[in-house]
């Protein structure tokens, strides 16, 4: 019987030295792998327009009917994308989400990416909504670059002509 | 009946009658044969090659013509070197037909990618995207990938307006033709067309505004991509996200289906129309609508809405309780002792004017309805057209005789019909066309198409018809002579093309007319048909056409016009009732010390001087029905969700009477339109049940398969129930006495007359229609403006009902000399009647 709690204590007294494998969250975070689907963002061209077109293929694929759009016209004094059509509304549920990705594999422009953000909670539902504002990634100047004044006929086609323009 | 024939596609024998379309042959046995440019409503013209197969036909025996057989006993088929394109090519006795050998997939292939060198890659963004037939085409009989370079595709334009309703987007097109030969075959209105050849070939409007026609919705509708599009709907939604109601158009007294799609906004969470589209009935639209339907729905969800029952506190209109209002409304009729004057609208439907009838009735008020301008209910329902009468496929026994009426501007989907049955070969191809008789004071669009033009002079109407009547029956037209004897040959040559023909229809408008003229013609119009037998059956009958949407219903409720102004009519009264109606804003107003109510959907002249208003639904919001011109009983929905506030008018009415407990409130509008089988003999088989059956419908337009391309819905909501004439139920009716009027003299006299894009509350709301509707104004003839010394576009002066007002005068070659057109609903008062007017140039004096 005493061999038997020997057996234990040395056990324990041996995981006492080994490396720590927890973290002080939320003071420490760890990395994520780089194909981890947290919450999405909206991207952005190099030149600043956004990169999705608003035509809601991403609702259509959702399963769980998270994803809400709404789109206008582009002219080229107002600007948001490239082509004809933008979204002016764009909110995502958070809490109805269940971040399978469907909405990349639609996304035509490659607009919409699950990124890394995981910190999602919430105290009202309401905050759970997030809008267009909140998705859509800053760019590196400053957030505030769309709508943009471009010359006519620069951007007046979104698939398949743009790619990552200068 | 035409002559039936066997013919072999794939295998399976099918009859079709003699004349029949391989491509419709085919899809008489779910024989989808891929079109884009065909469409069974327009000629073919085999311009897109989809539609490719296979076509034999069996080998005859040169010398006896007998046909020849194989060893195995089947015919000997002749097959065609070639593929055939099976939208052009008619059927033949015997004829076989392949759609699935390889030689045929292979052409499909081919076809769709070479449709695709030039299409964009815009699925995405595209309008028409999710009910396109060229995506849905492609993907079933596309191939997958191309061999022509994408750097290929030509960049052309992609934001072209054809005017303000309607978008190109060049890129898109495929080059079907489908649109121009729309404005071609079936509108008559030219205004698009092809422009350069080959690749570079595109669409072009050639009208000023562009795309100067009254159905160009129509176009988006029937194009198989997405290269027109209107600019209501321009990225409003994607389809798949639009819920679906079917509804009836409040415009005009032809009740269009319409089918409504709303989506909830993500700006404030409302639901609202994003577009509103044909739903078939070929009864009655086809899968047609005019662009005042189509665009004209703004509205319902206009910022002008009442919202809450008001009520007059210290001069001021203060929002209040229903149970406030509804009690002092009750109050003030149990306490007027019968003085009580009843005015509905003729866009209410059955149901509001049922329970606002009985709730004057009960009260021991009377009724009358507004603006009832057009006289002649009664006799429409004694001999109105026959049941099942559809005016577009009317054959050359039958003679169409238009009178008093601009159809083009007053009900454009009868317009459009009639120039079928005027101008199309029959489908039949017995090449036969309907005598389309058009009598007017003045030059119409209708005259283009008709075969025989009756000139009058406007007061007249009623002794042309009389003139046509003794000229039908013993060769001479009598008194005519002495009215206008240069026309006595016109009238001589309509007479005989009435008395030839079979079947007479006889449609009547209010162009000009008195109420109680227009009344003592419709009596002319139904003595001819009577004395000519032409009454009680299909194809026979008269027609009104009304100022409203439900006009006929308001006169089968018992709700008939009154005669005479609003003013005249209300005088004695101590309590006046209204609803859906403003007497005050078309300049009759009502006396200052009777008690008013309103029931009404915007804040309307009349509401705003009333002492109760009451708020009341949109058709959009609420079940109901309406009663077409042709009697036909059409139900529509709910499509958009309304606030608890905010009621429908026989509801109102309803509650009215249980508040002063002469009556109960109903369960529902179905339980009222029980009710009023049970009252109105001619509803008597009418029920929200039966109004709601459906039927196939050939073609099958916007069924599941969508074969036939473009958008187009079936009818889901019913097709509607034609109500009996009395002479169909078996009573007989015998001819009455007419009763000439008198005609107003003047050196110029005014003449009331409708226009299609007036100023009208239900109209001028919606903004994409602005720059089509006009600003007020008259016509005038050459000659008048000379000797007024006005030129075209001036600003004039007119006393109009003792008002002055100014409105830019323009000056035409179709106005008759010595009159001055007043377009209705103009934001100027309401002419019963023509009157004597004098015209002044207004001189702004800054002309140097």
């Amino acid at each position: 019987m005493v061999t038997e709690i020997m057996k234990g204590l040395a056990t324990t007294l041996k995981h006492a030295f080994q490396p720590r494998i927890t973290i002080e969250y939320p003071e420490e975070t760890r990395t994520v792998r780089p194909r981890f689907k947290g919450r999405h963002v909206l991207k952005r061209y190099e030149n600043g327009l956004e990169k999705c077109i608003g035509c809601s293929l991403c609702a259509a694929a959702c399963p769980a009917d998270a994803i809400f759009v709404e789109a206008s016209e582009n002219t080229d004094a107002v600007r948001y994308s490239p082509g004809e059509r933008y979204a002016s509304v764009y909110e995502i549920n958070m809490l109805r989400c269940i971040f399978c990705g469907y909405c990349e594999d639609a996304c035509p422009t490659e607009a919409i990416v699950l990124e890394h953000d995981y910190e999602l909670s919430y105290y009202d539902r309401e905050s759970a909504i997030y809008v267009k504002d909140r998705l859509l990634v800053p760019s590196v100047e400053g957030s505030d670059i769309t709508p943009m004044e471009v010359e006519k006929g620069e951007f007046d086609r979104a698939i398949p002509d743009m790619e990552d323009p200068s | 009946m035409t002559e039936s024939i066997l013919v072999n596609i794939d295998d399976k024998e099918v009859a079709v009658p003699k004349g029949t379309l391989v491509v419709d042959a085919a899809k008489r046995v779910d024989n989808d044969i891929p079109v884009f440019c065909y469409h069974p409503k327009l000629d073919p013209v085999g311009m897109c090659r989809m539609c490719l197969v296979e076509v034999g036909t069996p080998l005859r025996d040169k010398e006896t013509g007998e046909m020849m057989f194989e060893e195995n006993g089947q015919p000997t088929i002749n097959w065609m070197p070639n593929l055939q394109t099976a939208c052009t090519m008619v059927v033949s006795d015997g004829m076989c037909i392949r759609t699935t050998t390889s030689q045929v997939t292979r052409a499909r292939k081919d076809v769709v990618e070479f449709l695709l060198t030039s299409h964009p890659l815009d699925c995405p963004v595209c309008d028409k995207g999710g009910e396109c037939p060229l995506q849905n085409l492609t993907m079933s009989h596309g191939s997958s990938e191309s061999r022509f370079l994408l750097e290929e595709k030509m960049n052309i334009e992609k934001h072209v307006p054809l005017g303000d309703l309607i978008f190109l987007d060049r890129e898109r097109c495929i080059q079907c033709a489908r649109c121009t030969r729309f404005q071609d075959e079936l509108v008559g209105d030219s205004v698009i067309g092809f422009d350069e050849r080959g690749r570079s070939l595109q669409i072009i409007t050639h009208s000023d505004p562009g795309f100067d026609s009254y159905f160009s919705g129509n176009t988006t509708d029937i194009c198989p991509v997405g290269a027109l599009t209107t600019t209501d709907f321009r990225f409003g939604a994607r389809p798949w996200e639009l819920a679906h109601t079917p509804s009836v158009c409040p415009h005009c007294p032809v009740g269009c289906n319409l089918h409504i799609n709303t989506r909830r906004s993500g700006q404030d969470g409302n639901w609202s129309i994003k577009r509103v589209m044909p739903r078939q009935n070929e009864q009655v639209n086809e899968i047609w609508i005019c662009d005042k339907g189509r665009f004209g729905h703004h509205f319902v969800n206009n910022s002008d809405r009442l919202t809450a029952p008001m009520v007059r506190r210290h001069g001021e209109l203060v929002e209040t309780s229903w149970d406030v209002a509804l009690g002092l409304v009750s109050e003030k009729l149990q306490s007027s002792n019968g003085s009580i004057a009843g005015i509905a609208g003729e866009r209410l439907s059955n149901e509001d004017l049922f329970a606002f009838r009985n709730l004057i009735q009960v009260n021991e008020g009377s009724v009358s309805q507004w603006p009832g301008l057009l006289g002649g209910g009664d006799l429409v329902q004694k001999v109105g057209v026959g049941v099942d009468t559809d005016l577009a496929k009317l054959g050359s026994d039958t003679a169409i005789l238009v009178i008093a009426s601009d159809l083009s501007e007053e009900a454009p989907l009868w317009w459009f019909k009639v120039r079928q049955a005027a101008t199309k070969l029959g489908a039949s191809l017995d090449k036969s066309r309907a005598a389309l008789i058009v009598a007017n004071a003045r030059e119409t669009k209708l005259d283009k198409i008709a075969k025989y033009c009756v000139r009058y002079n406007y007061g007249d109407e009623v002794r042309t018809i009389l003139a046509l009547s003794h000229a039908v029956s013993d060769g001479n037209t009598g008194i005519m002579g002495s009215i206008a004897a240069n026309d006595n040959d016109d009238v001589i040559a309509a007479a005989k093309a009435i008395s030839a023909a079979k079947n007479l229809i006889i449609i009547y408008g209010g162009e000009g007319q008195s109420y109680a003229a227009s009344n003592a013609l419709a009596q002319a119009c139904s003595n001819l048909l009577i004395a000519k037998g032409n009454v009680g059956k299909k194809d026979n009958g008269l027609i009104p056409v009304w100022t409203h949407c439900n006009t006929q219903g308001a006169w089968d409720m018992g709700v008939k016009p009154a005669g005479v102004s609003a003013t005249e009519f209300v005088a004695d009264a101590d309590v006046i009732l209204l609803a859906g109606a403003d007497p005050v804003g078309d300049g009759e107003p009502l006396p200052e010390n009777s008690f008013v109510v309103v029931s009404e959907l915007f804040k309307t002249k009349t509401a705003i001087s009333a002492d109760v208003v009451l708020p009341a639904q949109a058709f959009v919001e609420r079940e109901g029905s309406y009663t077409t011109g042709d009697r036909r009983v059409q139900r529509f929905y709910p499509a958009l969700p309304c606030s608890e506030n905010v009621l429908p008018d026989w509801e109102i009415f309803q509650r009215i009477a249980n508040e002063m407990g002469v009556g109960d409130v109903s369960a529902g509008p179905a339980a009222v339109m029980r009710q009023i089988s049970l009252q109105v003999p001619q509803y008597r088989d009418i029920s929200y049940e039966n109004l709601a059956a459906v039927e196939e419908q050939w073609p099958d337009i916007g069924g599941e398969d969508s074969y036939y391309g473009g958008t187009g819905f079936q009818n889901t909501g019913g097709l509607g129930v034609q109500t009996l004439s009395l002479i169909e139920s078996g009573f007989s009716v015998s001819p009455g006495d007419v009763d000439p009027i008198g005609l107003a003299t003047g050196e110029l006299l005014g003449v009331p007359v409708t226009v299609l894009y007036d100023r009208g509350s239900t109209f001028v709301k919606s903004e994409i229609m602005n720059s089509r509707i006009s600003d007020p104004y008259i016509e005038i003839n050459v000659g008048d403006a000379l000797t007024h010394n006005v030129t075209d576009g001036d600003m004039v002066s007119l006393i109009l009902n003792g008002k002055e007002r100014e409105l830019i005068a323009r000056v035409s070659n179709d106005v008759p000399q010595g009159a001055v057109l007043i377009p209705r609903s103009m934001d100027g008062p309401m002419l019963r009647g023509v009157v004597p007017v004098n015209i002044n140039t207004i001189d702004h004096g800054s002309k140097e």
